[in-house]
């Protein structure tokens, strides 16, 4: 018995490695010591070096929303743990499996207010599925075995495992079939789809004249693709996306019909309100989409498709919910549903299309944000896997880059995280290493978590970064002109950095595009180039996003184009 | 979204350990709800406790609340008996003023309320009171004009009436309505 007793470090380690896992990010601290002095006897896991938490966080973010694994980032107490709230807040907003392991200081120490202590459980607890606090080693093992089940099961979301420094260091036993067993009443995420809610949509499904699939990110989460496209072929039913739903329909598809809400394809926006029954895959209903909830949808009944009960009726009342896993209701509801042309319904919304193209990119001398991203989709073939920070950028490549494969758009949708775009690509890259990634970045997010620069150097990534410069924090711009009578404050720039002699400090690429006559030949340039790249696009000052319905708004205020 | 105050009743089966309540008023708080009580003690199964809330908020905000509760994972199950036939009590420790010339007096008015007397001193006399909110307010009330010093009351415990129960089931999502609750009349001391 005694002989099998190993630290608990040891323990964390092992039962990664059990759970699959092959790639951490993270950062060494003190009270994670003794976990990092174990690390190397396990040459299984791949440690990325980070420059800061949130930038592990984020990378973790972007692998798995890449593999559909679950990401794992490591960080010590205090400072350490409370830098990842931004990565696991994000995550949380967009239901995306991570299980962060935080150090912790000693047990005697907890409550002393030690050096480095922070209670990140208690911070953790709202941006977090679930958080523990490990006490002892001989739990280390159940622990972390239940926070994989936790994160990656149901809606998936963020698990932080918070660990003294001396639970590292005590000995315990870890017996994997023992410890691997599940034990939590009240959990019960492998919900079984009720036959009855399946039958009442399907006979909305099968009556409506004007159908409209709502595609949201649990299509990409259950990996459903192959089972969406399915039902919209067989009924013949146009599909939106949401935000995060980009990358679930492919977007060269005569169906898909674009992604409707506050920076949506105005013809979307229109499609969706015009429809006569709404079936929601996989979404929230967001404000963004949502916008005014007593005007969305108003013509139409709605089926609601989600993993998540809590999410039914949150904010749009709808007349038909389906709870459970996307990919097993396709599988029950597709074969029930009739084939049908919907030919009157498809060409309204292919008149839609033409009557408000939405995409056009206005003419101009300078280079526009809208043109490098519809070149890039060009030349990568729509199929280059796309990480975007917030803002006007995030937007442009959510409309002109057009997606053919799927999963591969990595933004934060739900909380709107600037920063993201190049720890992002960092886990992207990793957990597809034979893929192209493009990062769109803001010059505003770019420099957020710019010293990830130096991890990407570092581990030879040949992500490419563009950014789309235009010394401005350009949404705010846009939004201080349009709602705060033009009071343009504190969303200009003027001490940007020379960001192709930045790159170069890092030992990486730098390209600098100022004309439209230069851009193919960038592009190109830093596609072919074997290493990471960055493009400093050069955009025109103050550019706005449309086609836009203000926030609360409907589709009634929607406004197309700049009015000039 | 809708104007006023709505009150729910919901009753939880929860984990037994530390954090659990942290993470519930968390949730509370977070979404707009205020806990206008809160009763918490040991359930019939070991590990776990029962709690009962009585909670308010904004239409939107609490009409969902029990869902919200479901996903945390420390909580078995929490369902919102608000509209359910359920039977619930509250007590309350009520010490008032009470010189020997009053004594009298105000055991006869407790006698009326089925109130039990758990303390009497030279100068004050504390009751102890279980039944619906109205009954307890309508006492200490009463009690208003010989002073009242200090009101404990524990908040609502609830159940439903019948076999049902809030607990460990397979924990498929179903429909609001149960078959097994029968819709009765009102009771005006415990139903709400």
């Amino acid at each position: 018995m005694k002989e099998n007793l190993i630290k608990g470090s040891e323990i964390v380690c092992k039962a990664l490695i059990n759970e699959g896992v092959d790639t951490v990010f993270g950062i060494p601290g003190g009270a994670i010591l003794p976990l990092y002095g174990t690390l190397n006897k396990f040459p299984e896991i791949k440690h990325i070096l980070t420059r800061h938490e949130q930038g592990a966080c984020h990378a973790a973010d972007g692998y798995s929303r890449t593999t559909g694994r679950v990401g794992v980032a490591f960080a010590t107490s205090g400072p350490g743990a409370t830098n990842l709230i931004t990565g696991m807040a994000t995550a949380m907003m967009d239901s995306v499996p991570l299980v962060a392991i935080t150090g912790q200081v000693g047990r005697p120490a907890i409550g002393t207010d030690a050096f480095q202590e922070t209670d990140i459980t208690g911070a953790t607890l709202p941006v977090t599925k679930h958080n523990y606090l490990v006490m002892k080693a001989s739990d280390i093992g159940s622990v972390i075995h239940e926070a994989f089940h936790i994160a990656r099961t149901g809606r998936p979301g963020p698990v932080l495992i918070d660990i003294p420094k001396d639970v590292f260091d005590e000995l315990a036993e870890y017996d994997f079939s023992k410890d691997s067993k599940i034990n939590l009443p009240g959990y019960n995420p492998y919900l079984k789809v009720d036959q009855n809610q399946i039958e009442k949509s399907v006979d909305l499904i099968n009556k409506a004249k004007k159908p409209i699939i709502l595609a949201g990110h649990g299509v990409i989460i259950s990996r459903a693709q192959n089972k969406l496209l399915e039902l919209a072929e067989k009924a013949q039913i146009p599909v939106v996306t949401t935000l995060l739903g980009i990358s679930a329909f492919p977007e060269d598809h005569i169906l898909s019909t674009g992604f409707p809400g506050m920076h949506g394809m105005a013809y979307a926006s229109i499609a969706l309100d015009e429809a006569d029954l709404i079936i929601a895959i996989g979404s929230r209903f967001d404000d963004r989409i949502v916008g005014n909830a007593k005007r969305f949808g108003k013509n139409s009944k709605k089926i609601h498709i989600d993993i998540d009960p809590a999410e039914i009726n949150k904010t749009v009342k709808v007349d038909s919910p389906i709870v459970g896993d996307i990919n097993e209701v396709l599988e029950l509801l597709n074969p029930k549903v009739n084939s049908e042309t919907h030919t009157s319904w498809l060409k309204e919304v292919e008149h839609l299309k033409s009557e408000h193209p939405s995409l056009m990119i206005p003419e101009s001398e300078t280079l526009l944000g809208q043109q490098v991203i519809k070149t890039l989709s060009d030349l990568t073939e729509g199929s280059a896997i796309v990480c975007t920070g917030v803002g006007q950028h995030q937007m442009w490549a959510a409309q002109h880059y057009s997606f053919k494969k799927d999963s591969t758009w990595l933004s934060s949708g739900g909380l709107g995280t600037m920063g993201y775009e190049i720890p992002s690509a960092i886990g992207a890259q990793i957990g597809a290493p034979d893929k192209t990634v493009w990062s769109i970045c803001g010059d505003g997010g770019f420099q957020m978590t710019v010293g990830e620069l130096a991890t990407v150097a570092e581990n030879k990534l040949p992500i490419k970064y563009a950014i789309l410069n235009n010394n401005h924090l350009g949404m705010i711009t846009q939004w201080q002109d349009m709602f705060y009578n033009g009071q343009n404050m504190h969303e200009t720039y003027t001490g940007n950095p020379d960001f192709v002699k930045l790159a170069e400090a890092y030992g990486i690429k730098g390209i600098r595009v100022e004309h439209q006559d230069d851009l193919e030949k960038a592009i190109n340039e830093a596609n072919n180039y074997d290493g990471p790249v960055i493009v400093d696009f050069v955009i025109e000052k103050v550019d706005y996003v449309y086609p836009m319905i203000p926030a609360g708004g409907s589709v009634d205020q929607l406004i197309e184009e700049e009015k000039k | 979204m809708s104007d006023g105050i709505h009150i729910r009743t919901i009753v939880a089966l929860v984990h037994d350990k530390p954090g659990v309540l942290a993470r519930i008023s968390g949730l509370f708080r977070r979404r707009g709800v205020n806990i206008e009580s809160l009763a918490v003690g040991h359930s019939e199964k070991s590990g776990f406790s029962r709690m009962t809330f009585v909670v308010g908020g904004a239409e939107n905000s609490v009409k969902n609340i029990s869902s919200q509760l479901n996903k945390l994972i420390d909580v078995v199950e929490a369902s919102d008996i608000s509209e359910k036939n359920i039977v619930w009590r509250e007590l309350a420790l009520i010490k008032v003023k009470c010189n020997q010339s009053q004594r009298v007096e105000i055991l006869e008015l407790s006698k009326v309320f089925r109130v039990n007397v758990v303390d009497v001193g030279i100068n004050n006399i504390t009751f102890e009171l279980a039944g619906g909110k109205s009954k307890i307010d309508s006492f200490i009330e009463l009690l208003d004009a010989f002073g009242v010093l200090e009101v404990m009351r524990t908040g609502r415990i609830a159940t439903l009436r019948g076999a049902t129960k809030v607990g460990i089931n397979d924990g498929e999502f179903t429909a609001s309505d149960n078959s097994d609750i029968y819709i009765a009349d009102k009771d005006a001391s415990g139903s709400v």
